[in-house]
C-alpha cells in the first residue's frame, strides 16, 4: 500500500532520534578539539627531516645531495648545499644542507622526497595543525623547524621506523667491520714489513 | 485562571488606554505588527537551531553544539553573519525585481500570519473570510519566487523558479479542495468560526476537532502534504534542491536578502501550519476538559511546533522527489483522493439527519470506508505508474 515505505523510514529515523540520546554509542562524531583520535601509523602529512643522538646539526642524515628538490612534483623543496663536510653516522665525510626549506604551502604530501631518499634522512611527518596568520613566511619551514629526533619518527612510524634503523645499523656495522677489515689489513701491512727481508727467496 | 489566558489582551487595552483616544486603532494596529514580527523571528530562529538538531540526531550527529549552551546560540552567529556578509547583485540581473523580490515572500506571508487565531480572543485581523484572505495572500508568494528566480539571470535560478511555479499551482489545488470540507461542515470561511465550531468534547471527553472525523482526518492527510509542497520542504523542495540546481531560485542571493527569503520560507511554514492547527487540530482548543486551565495560546503554539517537529522529521526521512513523479503525486492521487473526501464530508453533512442509536458509528464506518477503498485504489495506481519503464522524450 502507498505510504508504508515512507512509514518505516519514519519509524527508523524515529529510533535514531531517540537512540542517539539514550545510547550515546550511536553517535560516531569525534569532537575534535576536545577529543581526538590515535594517529594512523600509515597517516602521512608533511616531510620533515630525521636526525640521530641530541644535536640536530651534527646528527642530520641528510646529505644535501637533492635528489628530493629535483624529484618533488610541485617543487616545494629549496637546499642550499654546505660549502664544507661533516661525517655522517658511519663516520664518512660528507656535504649537509646549508639551508632545508619546504614551503608547505605547495607541499601536496606526495611522499616522492621520502621514496627517492636514498639516506632515509626525510620522512613523513603527522602534524596537522599547522594554521598560522602568516601564510607565506609562517609556511616555508626551515631546517631547524623541520629536523625532528629519530626517536620522534619511533614514535610517527615504528615499523617503519624499526626497518630502517635494523638496516642502517647494518650498514654501519658492515661499515664498521670493513674499516675494522681495513684498519686490520693496515695494521697487518705495517707489521708485515718487518718479517719480510727474512724470507726474500721464497717470493722469487 | 481566565486572566492568565487573557494576559495579552487585557495587557494591550491596559497599554492602549495611555494613548489618546484617536490613536488608539494605529496604535493597536502598531502593538499586534510588533507582537506577530517579536514572536514569529523569535520561532523562526529557535526552529532554524532545533530543525539543525534534530536533523543531526536523526543522523546519529550531534548537531550545531559550539555557541553557547548546546549550541542554542547558534541562530545568533547565524545571523551576525547573514548581517555582515556581502549583499552581491549580479550585473546582468534585474535589480529592482530581484530587490524586491524577497519584499514580496515576506510581506504576504506576514499578513497570512495575521489572520489566525493564536489564542481565545487572540486574533490580530478579525476576518468573516479570514480563510479566503489567506489563501490569496499565501497564493501571491509564487510571484516572489519566480520573481527572484526570472531576475537574476542565471539558469539555475529559473530552473528552481519554473520548478516552483509548477509545483505550487499544483499543490495549491488540493490544498485549498481539502479546506473545502471544513468550510462545507462548519458553514463560515472565518478562522475564529472554525475554531469555536472545534471545541466542545464528545461524550465529555473526546476533543470534537476535525481531524477525528473521517473528512478531517484525509482532510488533515492531504492539507499536510500539500502544506510540504506549498512551504518548499523536503520531500517536495525541488525549487531549491542543492544537490541539483545548486540553491535554485535563491542561487544568486547574498547577506540579508537571503536571510529575508529563509526567513519568509519559515514563516509560509508557520502560517501553513497554524493554519491546519486552526482547522483541523482545534486551533486554540485544549485536548481533555481537564487540561483546560492551561491559557489557549500555550495549546496553539505547542500544536504548532508539534506539526514543524512532524515537517523536521519528515525531511530527515524521505529523499527527494522527481519532477514528474511529484506532477503526478499532485494531479492522478491529491487530488482525486481531495474530491473524493469533499464527497464524504457531504454524506457526513447530511446524514447527520439520521438519529437512530449508533447512527454516528455506522456514517464513520462508511464514510471512513469510501476513503480508505480510494487510498488504496489510487495509491496502487500511483504504485504502477513508478513501476512503468520510464520514457525520455528529448533525452533519446
Amino acid at each position: 500500500m502507498l505510504g508504508t515505505g515512507i512509514i518505516k523510514g519514519m519509524v527508523e529515523t524515529a529510533r535514531n532520534f531517540v537512540g542517539s540520546y539514550h545510547d550515546p554509542e550511536r553517535l560516531t562524531t569525534v569532537q575534535y578539539p576536545e577529543e581526538r583520535l590515535a594517529p594512523k601509523e600509515n597517516g602521512r602529512s608533511f616531510p620533515f627531516l630525521v636526525f640521530d643522538g641530541n644535536d640536530q646539526q651534527a646528527g642530520l642524515r641528510c646529505v644535501a645531495c637533492q635528489i628530493c628538490e629535483k624529484e618533488c612534483p610541485p617543487q616545494c623543496i629549496y637546499i642550499n648545499k654546505s660549502k664544507d663536510k661533516k661525517p655522517d653516522y658511519v663516520g664518512k665525510l660528507q656535504f649537509y644542507p646549508a639551508t632545508f626549506d619546504i614551503d608547505i604551502s605547495v607541499c601536496m604530501s606526495c611522499q616522492i622526497c621520502v621514496e627517492v631518499c636514498p639516506f632515509e634522512a626525510i620522512k613523513m611527518d603527522q602534524v596537522f595543525e599547522l594554521s598560522t596568520s602568516d601564510r607565506f613566511g609562517k609556511l616555508l619551514l626551515h631546517k631547524p623547524q623541520l629536523a625532528k629526533p629519530n626517536e620522534y619518527f619511533h614514535q610517527l612510524h615504528p615499523t617503519d621506523a624499526n626497518e630502517v634503523d635494523a638496516r642502517l645499523g647494518e650498514e654501519k656495522r658492515k661499515a664498521e667491520a670493513k674499516a675494522a677489515a681495513a684498519a686490520a689489513a693496515a695494521a697487518a701491512k705495517l707489521a708485515a714489513p718487518k718479517p719480510a727481508p727474512d724470507e726474500p727467496t721464497k717470493a722469487t | 485562571m481566565q486572566s492568565l489566558d487573557q494576559i495579552f489582551v487585557t495587557g494591550k487595552q491596559w497599554l492602549l488606554a495611555f494613548l489618546p483616544e484617536a490613536l488608539q486603532p494605529v496604535g493597536s494596529i502598531l502593538l499586534v505588527i510588533a507582537a506577530i514580527f517579536g514572536v514569529f523571528a523569535t520561532l523562526f530562529a529557535v526552529t532554524t537551531i532545533l530543525e539543525r538538531k534534530i536533523l543531526g540526531r536523526i543522523q546519529n550527529r550531534f548537531g550545531p553544539n559550539r555557541v553557547g549552551p548546546f549550541g542554542f546560540f547558534q541562530p545568533a552567529a547565524d545571523g551576525i553573519k547573514m548581517l555582515t556578509k556581502e549583499d552581491i547583485v549580479p550585473r546582468d540581473a534585474d535589480k529592482i525585481i530581484h530587490f524586491l523580490a524577497p519584499l514580496a515572500l515576506i510581506i504576504p506571508v506576514a499578513l497570512a500570519l495575521s489572520v489566525l487565531p493564536y489564542g481565545r480572543n487572540m486574533v490580530p485581523v478579525e476576518f468573516d473570510a479570514g480563510l479566503l484572505f489567506f489563501f490569496a495572500v499565501g497564493a501571491s508568494t509564487e510571484l516572489s519566487v519566480f520573481m527572484a528566480g526570472w531576475s537574476s539571470r542565471n539558469k539555475y535560478s529559473l530552473v528552481g523558479a519554473m520548478r516552483g511555479i509548477a509545483q505550487m499551482i499544483s499543490y495549491e489545488v488540493p490544498l485549498v479542495l481539502s479546506t473545502v470540507t471544513v468550510i462545507m461542515i462548519v458553514g463560515s470561511l472565518s478562522l475564529v468560526k472554525i475554531v469555536e465550531a472545534q471545541s466542545g468534547f464528545l461524550f465529555g471527553f473526546l476533543p470534537s476537532w476535525h481531524v477525528f472525523t473521517p473528512w478531517g482526518f484525509a482532510g488533515f492527510f492531504l492539507f499536510m502534504i500539500a502544506a510540504t509542497a506549498e512551504s518548499n520542504r523536503s520531500p517536495f523542495d525541488l525549487p531549491e534542491a542543492e544537490s541539483e540546481i545548486i540553491a535554485g531560485y535563491l542561487t544568486e542571493y547574498s547577506g540579508f536578502k537571503y536571510a529575508l527569503f529563509f526567513m519568509g520560507e519559515y514563516w509560509g511554514m508557520f502560517a501553513i501550519s497554524g493554519l491546519s492547527v486552526t482547522l483541523f487540530l482545534g486551533g486554540w482548543n485544549a485536548p481533555f476538559p481537564f487540561l483546560q486551565f492551561i491559557p489557549s495560546y500555550i495549546w496553539f503554539f505547542t500544536k504548532l511546533v508539534l506539526i514543524i517537529f512532524t515537517f523536521i522529521w519528515l525531511r530527515g526521512t524521505v529523499p527527494r522527489l522527481r519532477l514528474d513523479q511529484l506532477m503526478s503525486f499532485a494531479w492522478k492521487f491529491l487530488l482525486p483522493l481531495a474530491l473524493t473526501n469533499i464527497v464524504v464530508a457531504a454524506i457526513w453533512f447530511f446524514s447527520r439527519a439520521l438519529q437512530f442509536p449508533g447512527a454516528l458509528g455506522l456514517r464513520w464506518i462508511f464514510c471512513a470506508a469510501i476513503l480508505a477503498v480510494s487510498y488504496v485504489w489510487l495509491g496502487r495506481g500511483v504504485a504502477q505508474a513508478q513501476r512503468a519503464k520510464r520514457v525520455y522524450q528529448y533525452a533519446e
